[in-house]
C-alpha cells in the first residue's frame, strides 16, 4: 500500500530525514517509534503533503502511485489520513459541520453527490458511539477550549467517519487517561481489517498493549535504525532508546 | 390576493425575488453638473411638492458649506462632484446582445452565486424578452400589506401619497446638515424605500429591496426611511450585487429608523458592490450615513455583511433616546485586494437601562485596509446604562491591515461598558489540517471565515445567511497563495 524509499525531506534549509525506508502492507499495523526530535511527525506531515517540507530525494507510493506531485487533499482523498500530535483549532467551526464538510469534499473529488443528511446523521451517531462521544461534544466549536484527550478522540472520531485507507497517528496517545486510551484503541482496533493499514507513531510503548502493531521500526535522526516484530517494543521499554543511538554511530 | 404562508414560501425561493434588481428602462439622464437648478430639475422629475424642492435646496446650501471629511482612514481620489450625472431614470436599451459580450468574470461569479442564466443577463444589461417592474419586485407584496396597513414603497412615491408621514420623520434622525454625505444626499437623492408600520402591527413577511447601480458614471443616492409605530415589528432586508465597472462610482445613501415605544427593527444589509479589479482600479465608493432612533422600550438591530466597494464609509448607528431601549450591532467588513473599509457604529445611550452590543468582524486580505471605529457615548442621565463591545480581525496574508478605533465617553458613573478585541490570523497550519481531511485551501478559507463570522451570520434572516457566506467565499478566493 505504501512504499517509502531512500526518503530525504528539509524544511527551511535544514534536513530532517535522512533516508528513511518503509514499506506497509494492507492489514499491517506499524509502530514507529523513537525519541523526541527524531522525525517521526515530519516522516507524518510528508506523508500527508505538507509544503512546508521539501522532499529532497527519494519517493513516496501509495498504491502503486508516486505522491509526489499530490496535494494534501488528493492524498486525503485517495485514503490518507493523519491524526495530529497537535490538532489546531478552528473557532466556530463545529465538528459536526467540519466532518459533513470533509466527507461531501472527498465525494465532490469522487463525483459523487452530498451524502444525504439522514445518512449523514446515522454515520455520526454510529461512530460517536462507538468511541464513547457524547453529541453535545459535536457541536462545539473544532479543538477550541478541547482537553488534550478531547482532541485526541476527536481525531479518532475523524478517522472513523472518514474511513481512510492508510491511518497514521501521531502520538494519539500522549495525553489519553487510560479509560480513554483504552476506548481510543477498542475504535482503532474495530477499523483494522484486511484491506486497511495503521501507522501508529508512539514513544511508549504503553499504547501497543492495546493495539498489537505487526512491525516496530525505531527512528533515530532521520533514519529507521532498527525494525522488528512487537518484541522490539518491550526491549525499547526495558533498554531506552541510547543503545540504538551508539549502534546507529558506530 | 391575499399571500398565504405557503406561496410565500415559494416566492421567496425563487431567485427572481433573491435578485429583484432594477429592470433597465429607457431612460434621460441629467448632464454632469451640480447646482440650483439640478436640484429643482430632479424635484420636478421626480413631481414633488414644494415643500420637499425647498428642502433639498436647503440641504444643498449646507452643503456648499461643508467640505469632506477626512478623518477616516482610507485614502482615495476625491469624487469630482461636476462630473457626476444626479438623475437617470432607468434605461431599457440593452448594453450588450448576448452574454458573449459580456466580462467573463463577472458571469463566473454569477455563475457561483446561483444566478439564472436569465437573471446573468438582466443584470449585465443583455437585451432580455421580459419586462421587470422598475421599482422593486417587492411591490408585488403591497396589496398583503396594505391589509395590514403597511406602506412599503418608494421613497418618491412615499412624498406623493403620504407626504405628512414623510415630512414627519424625514431628516428627523439624519439632519439635512449632519455630514457632507448626508447633506449631499438630502439635495439630490434619487429614489429609496419608505416603509411605514402600524401600531402595533408585525409586518408578517421580511420587506426585501434590492439595489444597482444602473449606469456607469452615475452617483446614486438613495434615502430609506423605515417608521415603526407603537409596539410594531419590522425586519428589513437591503442587498446589492456587483456590476463590473471600470471607474469609480460615489454612492451616498442615508437611512433613518424610527422605532417608536416598544416597537422594533432588524435591518439587515448585504453589501457587494464592485469593489475595484484586483489591481485597485474602478470601484465603488460607498459612504452611507444610517442612523435609527429609539423610543421607550424599542430596539433597533443592525446587521451587515459588507464584502464589496473600492472605499466604505459607514457607521450604522443607535440613538438610544427611550429607556429600556436597545440597540445592537453585528457587522462582517471583508477587505480584499486593494478595499479600503472604515466602518463601525455609534451608540448613543441617553435614555435609562438603555443597552447596546456590537460585535464587528473584520476580515482584511491583500493588500487591502479595514478598520473598525466605534464610539459609544452614555449621557449623563442614561443611569445603569450597558454596554459590550467585541471587535474580532481576522487576517490573511502580511500585506493586510486591520486597525480597531474604540472611542468611549461615559458621563454616568453607573454606566458598565465592556470591550474585548481580538486579532488572529489564518494559520497554515489551520489550513493543512484541513487540506489533510480533503479540504481544498479555498474551501478551507471559506470554512474558516465563516467560522469566524458566526455570530454575526446567525443574525442574519436564513435565506439572507446562504447568500452572505457564498458571497463571503467568492470575495475571498485566491487571498491566500
Ligand atoms: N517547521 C519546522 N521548522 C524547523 N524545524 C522543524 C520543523 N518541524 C520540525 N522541525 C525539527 O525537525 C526535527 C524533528 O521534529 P519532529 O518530526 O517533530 O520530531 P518528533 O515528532 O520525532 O518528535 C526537530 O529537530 C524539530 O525541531
Ligand atoms: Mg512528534
Amino acid at each position: 500500500m505504501l512504499k517509502i524509499k531512500n526518503l530525504h525531506a528539509s524544511v527551511e534549509g535544514k534536513k530532517i530525514l535522512k533516508g528513511v525506508n518503509l514499506e506497509v502492507n494492507a492489514g499491517e499495523v506499524h509502530a514507529i517509534m523513537g525519541p523526541n526530535g527524531s522525525g517521526k511527525s515530519t516522516l507524518a506531515s510528508v506523508i500527508a503533503g505538507k509544503e512546508e517540507f521539501e522532499v529532497t530525494q527519494g519517493s513516496i507510493e501509495f498504491e502503486g502511485e508516486d505522491l509526489d506531485e499530490t496535494s494534501p487533499e488528493e492524498r486525503a482523498h485517495k485514503g490518507v489520513f493523519l491524526s495530529f500530535q497537535y490538532p489546531v483549532e478552528i473557532p466556530g467551526v463545529s465538528v459536526t459541520n467540519f466532518m459533513k464538510t470533509a466527507i461531501n469534499e472527498s465525494r465532490k473529488a469522487k463525483g459523487l453527490e452530498d451524502m444525504p443528511a439522514k445518512e449523514m446523521l446515522k454515520l455520526i451517531r454510529e461512530k460517536s458511539e462507538m468511541l464513547d462521544i457524547d453529541r453535545k461534544f459535536l457541536s462545539r466549536s473544532l479543538n477550541e477550549g478541547f482537553s488534550g484527550g478531547e482532541k485526541k478522540r476527536n481525531e479518532i472520531f475523524q478517522m472513523a467517519m472518514l474511513e481512510p485507507k492508510l491511518s497514521i497517528l501521531d502520538e494519539t496517545d500522549s495525553g489519553l487517561d487510560i479509560d480513554a486510551l483504552r476506548i481510543v484503541a477498542n475504535g482503532v482496533n474495530k477499523l483494522r481489517s484486511a484491506d486497511k493499514a495503521t501507522i501508529l507513531i508512539t514513544h511508549y510503548q504503553r499504547l501497543l498493549e492495546y493495539i498489537i502493531p505487526d512491525f516496530v521500526h525505531v527512528i533515530h535522526d532521520g533514519k529507521i535504525v532498527k525494525s522488528g516484530g512487537k518484541e522490539l517494543a518491550l526491549e525499547l521499554e526495558e533498554k531506552g532508546y541510547d543503545w540504538l543511538k551508539q549502534e546507529a554511530t558506530v | 390576493m391575499a399571500y398565504t404562508e405557503e406561496e410565500l414560501k415559494k416566492e421567496l425561493e425563487t431567485k427572481e425575488y433573491e435578485y429583484g434588481f432594477y429592470t433597465d428602462i429607457e431612460s434621460d439622464t441629467f448632464p454632469p453638473g451640480l447646482n440650483e437648478e439640478v436640484v429643482i430639475a430632479i424635484s420636478k422629475k421626480k413631481e414633488e411638492p414644494e415643500w420637499m424642492t425647498l428642502w433639498r435646496l436647503e440641504a444643498f446650501k449646507y452643503w456648499k458649506e461643508m467640505k469632506e471629511p477626512e478623518w477616516a482612514n482610507v485614502h482615495y481620489e476625491k469624487p469630482d462632484f461636476q462630473a457626476i450625472s444626479y438623475y437617470s431614470a432607468p434605461n431599457s436599451k440593452p448594453k450588450y446582445d448576448s452574454l458573449d459580450d459580456v466580462d467573463p468574470e463577472l458571469l463566473d461569479t454569477f455563475k457561483r452565486l446561483g444566478i439564472s442564466v436569465d437573471e446573468q443577463k438582466k443584470l449585465t444589461g443583455v437585451a432580455v424578452d421580459i419586462v421587470m417592474d422598475s421599482v422593486s419586485v417587492a411591490t408585488s407584496f403591497k396589496k398583503t400589506l396594505g391589509e395590514k396597513g403597511i406602506i412599503f414603497c418608494s421613497i418618491s412615491e412615499a412624498i406623493r401619497e403620504h407626504p405628512e408621514l414623510v415630512k414627519k420623520y424625514i431628516g428627523s434622525v439624519v439632519p439635512k446638515r449632519d455630514n457632507f454625505y448626508a447633506a449631499l444626499n438630502s439635495a439630490v437623492f434619487s429614489d429609496g424605500s419608505f416603509c411605514y408600520i402600524p401600531k402595533g402591527v408585525r409586518c408578517p413577511m421580511e420587506l426585501s429591496t434590492y439595489f444597482r447601480i444602473n449606469q456607469a458614471g452615475t452617483g446614486q443616492f438613495e434615502r430609506t426611511l423605515v417608521i415603526a409605530e407603537e409596539g410594531s415589528y419590522v425586519s428589513y432586508l437591503e442587498g446589492c450585487t456587483a456590476p463590473s465597472r471600470d471607474e469609480n462610482q460615489l454612492h451616498a445613501a442615508v437611512v433613518e429608523l424610527i422605532a417608536l415605544d416598544d416597537a422594533e427593527i432588524k435591518y439587515s444589509t448585504v453589501q457587494n458592490w464592485f469593489p475595484g479589479n484586483k489591481e485597485g482600479k474602478g470601484g465603488v465608493y460607498n459612504f452611507v450615513t444610517k442612523r435609527g432612533i429609539c423610543e421607550k422600550n424599542a430596539k433597533i438591530s443592525w446587521t451587515q455583511v459588507e464584502t464589496g466597494s473600492a472605499v466604505t464609509w459607514k457607521y450604522p448607528s443607535c440613538i438610544l433616546k427611550g429607556d429600556n431601549s436597545i440597540g445592537e450591532f453585528y457587522s462582517i467588513a471583508v477587505t480584499n485586494n486593494f478595499q479600503q473599509a472604515d466602518t463601525g457604529t455609534k451608540m448613543v445611550h441617553l435614555g435609562k437601562n438603555t443597552r447596546s452590543t456590537i460585535i464587528s468582524k473584520g476580515i482584511s486580505a491583500g493588500k487591502s485596509q479595514n478598520s473598525y471605529r466605534g464610539l459609544v457615548q452614555i449621557n449623563s442621565r442614561a443611569d445603569n446604562a450597558r454596554n459590550f463591545s467585541q471587535c474580532d480581525s481576522l487576517l490573511m496574508g502580511n500585506e493586510c491591515g486591520a486597525h480597531t478605533f474604540p472611542y468611549i465617553e461615559a458621563k454616568n458613573p453607573t454606566a458598565m461598558i465592556e470591550h474585548e478585541a481580538t486579532t488572529s490570523k489564518i494559520g497554515e497550519d489551520q489550513i493543512f489540517y484541513c487540506n489533510q481531511r480533503g479540504i481544498d485551501t479555498e474551501k478551507a478559507i471559506a470554512l474558516i471565515v465563516n467560522g469566524f463570522s458566526k455570530e454575526v451570520l446567525n443574525k442574519l434572516p436564513m435565506e439572507f445567511a446562504v447568500e452572505a457566506q457564498k458571497l463571503l467565499e467568492i470575495s475571498l478566493e485566491g487571498s491566500v497563495g
